[in-house]
């Protein structure tokens, strides 16, 4: 099947922003700002349908708040965005997620106090039983509610969860939590589904089936973005690497030219990472701290 | 001292129209608070709305009973729906502030001497019940020994107790419902059920509506009661003693605002009578250089404050509530 992906993208160029053949998500000139501090500012992004793409880049890249920004959990000051051609500037968050673009959370947020069986009713779209007037007669949803149970169902024994169908969410360990988010999130029946760290804190064991779950999503036809700061695992999984330094774009291609890439390098250790301190003149080291305790003697 | 007494009137309170009141009040903080997690600190408000959409339809401006329940109702959902507007999109806090505040104000306006023409002043409105009195089928009071009730008393209780009995069939009903499960789910995490597709702040704005109608509804069976309503009558220690009933039978439990609004009631009316009589008489059993009569009619209070808060660590999940679910939360 990889191979098969790649081809989606053979051709393209390994260049910031570049388009894509069948781009699933469009966007240009997205910038957020906190403050003085420019969180996201992206001239240009593609997502290619059908493929996992992942997104890296160090801490305060702006990864997470590209995410919020293009679910609609955050408003950015400028930009336009579409997702399958359709504008989706100022949709609401729960728009977004109807559309078929579904997110999961950096820090898991199950429903502590539900089980997980309801928790997975919870993601089910279009229920008949969450309108008030017929939610109080049984009779108008049961059905319906019979049908995504048993959906739920066959989620939760794909990913391994069907022996805590009964238990509350809130008694799962960390990796648990992240199976049943993304099952959750698959209730919707997602085209896009983007997941924040979905290994962050989960054992090494579970991370070998976890990567499995998000590969099956790609074989099953959907497209995934996920942010991740471990590359064995982006080199393994993903057919696209986008890399976001300090809210930018800097480096698109496949993971191998991406891990070459100078540009990834610099961002991750720092452009003079490889330059030995050691070798430094001492004198012109000597000159700075001379200059630097002269300049603290005139403001005192 | 006349334990028999004590306890014959603390019973008569708990099975009393003030119960009921208070039942209903927090049957709706309990969709509010217990369901959804809505911080609600202006029941009173709603209660007021409901007593006074009631009282003013009928006493002001003369519009026939049925009509100005109606109104009352309407009432309600009209100030849910001004309170939600704005504060529903922001953090929980925000709203329990403002519905504080929109509570003491609409308390103001309803007793102050500039709006004595409408809502009646510091002495109210009365005499609109009376069409519901006259539809009375009780012959006769109710006495069996231990409890008696008049026979207006009678007639109120049938009725409270019949539209509380419907309102926890209609939570229940809701709450075993997908409907529920939005709410639930809104408590423990509005953010991951918007992720899910749900239109979150309809559903709050739904839950907060439904709510301030049962304290709405609270309000109405408090003005019937009493055949006058005061804006007086809805100070903010109303909300909290209907807090402190939901929390006595257990939050986001269908029968626990009604089993806690007995039980407050019980305790307030026992404990107030038992210390009344412990300080009168010419030889009291409490000597009165150690307590007067007139401080033994706050120390209820002190004890039901000092009883909840033995509850919250003891029981936080109140009388109904799960423990099972609250030890989630030390995780």
């Amino acid at each position: 099947m990889p191979a098969d992906n790649h081809s989606l993208l053979a051709g393209v160029a390994d260049t910031p922003g570049v388009a894509k053949p069948d781009p699933i998500v469009k966007g240009s000139n997205i910038s957020r700002q906190f403050g003085g501090l420019k969180a996201v500012d992206v001239e240009h992004l593609e997502i290619q349908r059908g493929v996992i793409t992942a997104l890296i880049g160090p801490n305060g890249a702006g990864k997470t708040t590209l995410f919020n920004l293009l679910t609609g959990f955050d408003v950015p000051d400028t930009g336009e965005w579409s997702f399958n051609g359709t504008s989706l500037q100022k949709v609401p968050a729960y728009k977004v997620a109807r559309r078929g673009m579904v997110r999961t959370f950096q820090l898991t947020k199950v429903l502590s106090k539900l089980t997980v069986i309801e928790n997975m009713r919870l993601g089910a779209t279009g229920q008949r039983g969450e309108r008030f007037w017929s939610a109080p007669f049984r009779p108008l949803w049961s059905s319906q509610e019979d049908a995504n149970t048993q959906r739920a169902d066959e989620l939760l024994a794909r990913f391994k969860l069907d022996a805590k169908r009964e238990d509350f969410a809130g008694s799962l360990s960390g990796g648990q939590r992240k199976l049943l988010e993304m099952a959750r999130s698959l209730m919707v029946d997602p085209e896009l589904i983007m997941l924040d760290e979905p290994m962050a804190g989960v054992n090494p064991a579970l991370k070998q089936s976890l990567l499995g779950h998000v590969k099956s999503l790609r074989d099953e036809g959907r497209t995934v973005l996920f942010v991740e700061h471990d590359m064995d695992m982006v080199r393994d999984i993903s057919d696209w690497v986008i890399v976001m330094a300090q809210g930018k774009i800097v480096a698109e291609g496949t993971p191998d030219q991406v891990m070459s890439n100078q540009a990834v390098i610099d961002a991750y250790l720092g452009a003079h990472h490889d330059t030995d301190i050691t070798e430094l003149d001492e004198s012109s080291l000597e000159a700075a701290a001379e200059q630097e305790l002269d300049e603290e003697g005139t403001h005192g | 001292m006349d334990y028999g007494t004590i306890f014959s009137s603390a019973l008569a309170s708990a099975l009393g129209p003030t119960a009921i009141v208070y039942a209903l009040a927090a049957i709706g903080l309990n969709i509010h608070f217990g369901y959804t997690g809505l911080l609600n600190f202006g029941q009173a408000g709603f209660m007021a709305v409901g007593a006074f959409g009631l009282s003013v339809s009928v006493v002001t401006y003369d519009l026939p009973f049925v009509v100005g329940v109606l109104i009352a109702l309407l009432a309600t959902v009209v100030l849910a729906i001004i309170l939600g507007v704005p504060t529903l999109r922001l953090r929980a806090d925000y709203l329990a502030i403002a519905t504080i505040a929109t509570a003491e104000i609409l308390r103001l306006i309803f007793g102050a001497v500039e709006t004595k023409d409408v809502f009646g002043g510091s002495n109210g409105l009365s005499g609109f019940a009376q069409p519901f009195i006259e539809l009375n089928p009780y012959d006769s009071g109710l006495d069996i020994g231990i409890i008696s009730y008049r026979r207006d008393d009678l007639w109120i209780l049938t009725v409270g107790w019949a539209l509380v009995a419907l309102a926890c069939l209609l939570i229940w009903l809701l709450m075993r419902s997908p409907w529920g499960r939005v709410l639930r789910s809104i408590r423990e995490d509005e953010d991951a059920v918007r992720s899910l597709g749900k239109n979150v702040f309809a559903y709050k704005m739904q839950a907060l509506v439904l709510g301030g109608v049962f304290g709405g509804l609270g309000g109405i069976v408090l003005a019937l009661s009493q055949n006058n309503i005061k804006g007086s009558d809805f100070s903010t220690n109303v909300t909290f003693y209907a807090y402190t009933a939901l929390l006595i039978g257990g939050a986001a439990r269908v029968l626990g605002p009604v089993i806690g609004a007995m039980i407050f009631w019980f305790l307030m009316t026992g404990i107030g009578a038992f210390f009344s009589q412990a300080t009168s008489g010419t030889d009291p059993l409490i000597p009165s250089d150690i307590m007067t009569d007139t401080q033994a009619s706050l120390v209820r209070l002190v004890l039901v404050g000092l009883g909840l808060m033995l509850l919250m660590i003891y029981r936080p999940q109140g009388i109904f509530g799960d423990r099972k679910e609250l030890a989630i939360d030390a995780r």
